[in-house]
């Protein structure tokens, strides 16, 4: 009865069960992919335009494709009792949590930084800029998993929870969208992102560390 | 067995044994210690309204992952399947079984993990005459190893010569 193998059990559970549902967890993916190539037909034959907000526009869509992923980290697993048993382990939840959210990461945010590059070209965004790009996105978006699930933990109970997890959880989205964008177009312009870089790693690190906690007590909160 | 009409809080009580609900007032304590210092979590098995199990998993990767999150108990994966009459079944997706099957599935859950307390909400549900049979002869089996299982059922319990206390709510 090992902590480590519940931890990769729970882990490889998930991404068998990503691999039975492939409709539902490419949706994300899409909806990255979509969003971003309808803004060079929005915004026409202004290339420079475009360069100058493609930092801006892949991270947003990157927060929205996060935020369109979260409901499905947790929902099937409340609705057919599987998340019961989880808490009825003798192992601690924040663990088996936190194995939850790195198999939702590998589905949902890591496929983001795989097109990325394409879509980045297709943005016309300076080569300079694309490796900060992917450094940020590496960075960022398993951020957006962990703070993501302390809202869907706190809002799965709800029957429309859509709308408040958003409220919830958007604003603390905002410091990596911010600091990731600006890294992005810093690059472009060939500065230094040292910086950035250094506040992403630790928002990263603070979120790995303290996020497990919260989703575990909020789902706790949540079944009864 | 907890009894009482529909609403009288059956299964209220049996979510706040499992730590699910904040009681109102009191406590839950086992073997003397509230149950989050104890061991508690380690020695006991729930099955609820909800299966817990996945309908998009085949029946072995159920129990193995059941299996991974406590203590392997007496029955292995294969001899606890043969017990609840799903031998051959191992690679069925869940999504493929009847309401019966998945309720035995789940009951399954039971033999392979280590436990002392089973809590058990509504057992009964879906199973034909020879699955409650079925369960109601692991539970006696149960019992009689030192077992201890704490249910509700409106079915008429027949455990043969074991003492059932029944607790009444309305």
């Amino acid at each position: 009865m090992s902590l480590s193998r519940a931890f990769y059990a729970i882990i490889r559970r998930d991404l068998v069960l990503a691999l039975r549902r492939r409709s539902e967890m490419a949706n994300p993916l899409l909806f990255f992919v979509l969003v971003i190539t309808l803004f060079p037909l929005g915004i026409g034959a202004q290339p420079n335009l475009l360069e100058a907000i493609a930092p801006g526009i892949i991270w947003v869509s990157a927060l929205l494709a996060a935020m369109l992923s979260l409901d499905s980290l947790f929902r099937s697993d409340f609705d057919d009792g599987s998340l019961e048993q989880i808490l009825l382990s003798p192992h601690p939840t924040s663990v088996l949590v936190l194995g939850k959210i790195i198999a939702h990461w590998l589905v949902t945010g890591l496929p983001l930084l795989l097109v990325a590059p394409l879509l980045a070209v297709f943005l016309g965004m300076p080569d300079s800029a694309l490796s900060v790009l992917l450094l940020t996105l590496l960075l960022g978006t398993p951020v957006l998993s962990l703070i993501g699930a302390i809202g869907v933990a706190l809002t799965i109970g709800l029957r429309r929870g859509g709308m408040l997890l958003s409220l919830l959880v958007l604003p603390l989205y905002v410091p990596v969208l911010i600091f990731a964008g600006n890294a992005v177009e810093m690059a472009g312009s060939g500065l230094p992102v040292d910086a950035q870089i250094s506040i992403l790693i630790s928002i990263l690190l603070l979120a790995l560390v303290l996020a497990p906690l919260p989703v575990a007590a909020a789902l706790k909160m949540s079944i009864n | 067995m907890l009894e009482g009409k529909n609403g009288s809080g059956k299964t209220s009580l049996l979510r706040i044994l499992c730590g699910f609900r904040e009681p109102d007032a009191g406590e839950v304590r086992w073997c003397g210690e509230a149950v989050n210092d104890s061991q508690f979590y380690a020695q006991m098995a729930y099955v609820g309204h909800l299966d817990g199990i996945k309908k998009e998993l085949t029946v072995l990767e159920n129990l193995k992952m059941a299996l991974a999150l406590s203590k392997p108990g007496l029955y292995s994966i294969e001899a606890a399947l043969d017990k609840v009459h799903l031998a051959g079944f191992d690679d069925a997706l869940v999504q493929t079984l009847s309401a019966g099957q998945k309720r035995r599935l789940s009951l399954a859950r039971l033999l392979i993990t280590d436990n002392h307390l089973w809590i058990l909400d509504e057992p009964f549900t879906s199973l034909d005459k020879q699955g409650i049979a079925l369960i109601e002869t692991l539970m006696v089996e149960h019992v009689v190893k030192g077992g201890m299982i704490i249910l509700t059922s409106h079915h008429d319990l027949d455990l043969h010569d074991v003492d059932v206390q029944r607790i009444n709510l309305s």
